[in-house]
């Protein structure tokens, strides 16, 4: 065990699985960097360094860099896992899949059912997703609630390095598609990660406040922002329950609804749009399976239904924040 | 010619079990008795055995919208095909796929498709397993003259050519895109298209099944060689419509008849090879009544087959959720 980055825990993930299966290759755009120049030959690692260093271990033929071309990549990643590799394809920033969106939603999510079961496709998308880093609006969505929508593919978010290492090497394990999503606000966070490979479950959500008088309901970077709220109100003598739920799909509807009624209070923290995202999907949830145990109508934090703004105080007023969150909370409370 | 008699026969037998396959459900389709949609490949057989017939089981191919005839030059089961196209529960998928997903994955059949230019990135990813498992194989991706002018084409070639993939792409240019003549959809050449990215790129005359044999022979030994991938730009023409039920108005009456009468890749394989004397006449009519019964059994069987229940509806999503 030791201190390491949410960007440390994802690299030693991939080195580790690499190590242990000759199958698993990494396909995208800069994963080494400086292909076919005469310079630096590991140049980038990924265009913010998760995937540095992998080169020098594997080489080439299993760090491919390819042209920019992402309806390529994410056929060839899912080809290739249809005949017996286990690639680990990166689509740089979430937003790209809108020129290649047809790759997954219409073949890879479907190869399964469509072939009457035959098929077996172990891939994983890695994608960067988020706000916060002024990078306007091709840059900075969420889109995880467009992937949670197609059946056939898993979505998952961890928040923290333990979670990024643990469900990367499940994501790669295992034997369906699976899109992991990494807050690129979240890389240069750090935790006590243990350098041995580990891997956590998908469809169990986490914990990680336990209290009585109202339930946040977080995924990827919301859960940070819910646990500095909880501890707030702590100060102020309410204690709150934060649930991580680490996967979108699968969903751990049973922890949701024991969240949702430990205390009857509920506010959702979404970053994505705020129209069919996993907020609503979460609530109508607990409408339907919960209703009972309500003591206020649930609460959503999400953003506008904009595109995510560039100049930084339109973004900082777009984005879920804890002051945003701590308001929404004591409305209820 | 290379090919041997038994080749020979080979080659005659699948043209006509796919003829015989979507003739039968030509006539299927107007009687209401089968469900969905279909595209057909009669008129284009060719192709599929003239390029089938170099590939071996571990070979893999991804077809298209129009892909019975790759199914069955693949080597997939006509019974098991024909249920599916019937949604019965013993197709070769269940029933969850249909005439446009038909997929074998134990015959290197890695589905049709119902999305235009959807196989051909899927056909780098097989590819790429060869190249790193270096087991010698390679993947054929088909595609048609529509799906030329989708980016995902462009896109593979690229990617193909940049990786040195053992890809073989084949545009099978029947002239239409539905509706759509190809000499107004494509701009340039296709065959340009593959020169550009260094492909080395071939134009096939699809109705002369010995021709797609001996230049898909030889681009397909360069790939399983290390000699990177090619593209084969098979001028060929289709009997039926776009869809079955399209009445083909856009096609003139002569064109019809020229594309049933001089255009046949059968007619023209039955004469070259009797003229050669390389098989007999009779030979070639007992293989068409075969591939005649065949089809009248797997309709037969088809349409007593069971439907899928509502046990088989949540089934099949993902391997564990």
């Amino acid at each position: 065990m030791s201190l390491k980055t949410y960007r440390e825990a994802i690299n030693e993930a991939l080195l580790q699985e690499m190590q242990k299966d000759e199958n698993v290759v990494v396909i995208g755009e800069d994963v080494a960097g400086g292909a076919g120049t005469n310079g630096e030959q590991d140049a980038w690692g990924g265009v913010l360094g998760v995937t540095k260093g992998l080169l020098k271990h594997f080489g080439r033929e299993r760090i491919i860099d390819t042209p920019i071309t992402e309806t390529a990549i994410m056929g060839m990643a899912s080809g290739a896992a249809l005949t017996g590799l286990r690639p680990v394809a990166e689509l740089m920033f979430v937003d790209f899949m809108g020129v290649c969106f047809d790759q997954i939603l219409n073949q890879t999510a479907k190869f399964r059912y469509m072939f009457g079961g035959k098929a077996v496709t172990p891939l994983t998308i890695r994608t960067m997703y988020g706000g916060g880093l002024r990078a306007a609006s091709q840059h900075s969505q969420c889109l995880y609630p467009m992937f949670t929508h197609v059946p056939g593919i898993k979505v998952v978010l961890p928040s923290n390095p333990y979670d990024a290492k643990g469900l990367l090497i499940q994501s790669i394990r295992d034997n369906d598609p699976v899109i992991f999503m990494e807050h690129k606000n979240l890389y240069d966070t750090s935790g006590e990660v243990p350098d041995e490979s580990y891997s956590i479950p998908f469809g169990e959500a986490n914990f990680t406040r336990e209290g009585k008088d109202i339930t946040f309901i977080a995924m990827g970077q919301t859960v940070d922002i819910c646990n500095k709220v909880a501890d707030t109100l702590k100060k102020e003598g309410k204690t709150a329950t934060v649930l991580d739920l680490r996967t979108l799909s699968p969903l751990d509807e049973d922890s949701i609804l024991e969240a949702a009624e430990e205390t009857g209070k509920i506010v959702i923290v979404d970053e994505s749009y705020p129209r069919c995202n996993i907020a609503t999907d979460i609530s109508a949830l607990i409408c339907q399976k919960s209703f009972d145990c309500l003591k206020a109508g649930i609460k959503m934090v999400s953003p506008p239904h904009t595109p995510v703004p560039f100049s930084p105080p339109l973004e900082d007023l777009y984005l879920p924040s804890e002051e945003k969150v701590l308001n929404v909370a004591k409305e209820i409370l | 010619m290379q090919l041997n008699r038994e080749e020979l026969l080979k080659a005659y037998q699948g043209m006509c079990l796919i003829r015989e396959f979507d003739d039968a459900v030509h006539y299927e389709f107007a009687a209401d008795a089968m469900p969905g949609f279909v595209h057909l490949y009669v008129g284009e057989e060719a192709s599929a055995m003239g390029i089938c017939m170099n590939l071996n089981e571990k070979d893999t191919i991804a077809s298209t919208h129009r892909g019975h005839g790759h199914c069955i030059a693949k080597g997939c089961d006509v019974t098991d095909m024909m249920k599916e196209l019937y949604g019965k529960k013993d197709g070769i998928c269940g029933g969850k796929g249909g005439s446009m997903h038909i997929a074998d994955l134990s015959k290197g059949m890695l589905g049709a498709n119902g999305i235009v230019g959807g196989g051909p990135p899927i056909v780098l990813g097989a590819a790429l397993t060869y190249k790193t498992k270096k087991t010698n194989n390679v993947s054929v991706g088909f595609f048609g003259d529509g799906a030329s002018n989708q980016g995902s084409i462009s896109e593979s070639m690229n990617m193909a050519a940049v990786l040195k993939l053992p890809a073989i792409f084949v545009c099978e240019d029947n002239g239409y895109a539905e509706s759509t003549a190809s000499e107004y959809a494509v701009g340039g050449k296709i065959l340009d298209r593959g020169k550009a990215f260094g492909l080395d790129s071939h134009e096939v005359d699809g109705d002369n099944f010995f021709e797609v044999y001996e230049i898909s022979k030889h681009v397909i030994e360069n790939a399983r060689n290390g000699k990177g991938p090619a593209l084969l730009h098979i001028k060929t023409s289709k009997v039926y419509g776009h869809f079955e039920g399209d009445a083909i108005s856009y096609r003139t009456k002569e064109e019809n008849e020229r594309i049933k009468n001089d255009e046949d890749p059968l007619k023209i394989f039955k004469m070259k090879v009797t003229e050669a004397g390389l098989l007999e006449l009779e030979q070639l009519e007992k293989i068409e009544s075969e591939a005649k019964s065949r089809i009248k059994t797997a309709i037969d069987e088809s349409k007593k087959a069971e439907f899928p229940t509502s046990k088989d509806l949540l089934t099949d999503v993902y391997i564990k959720y």
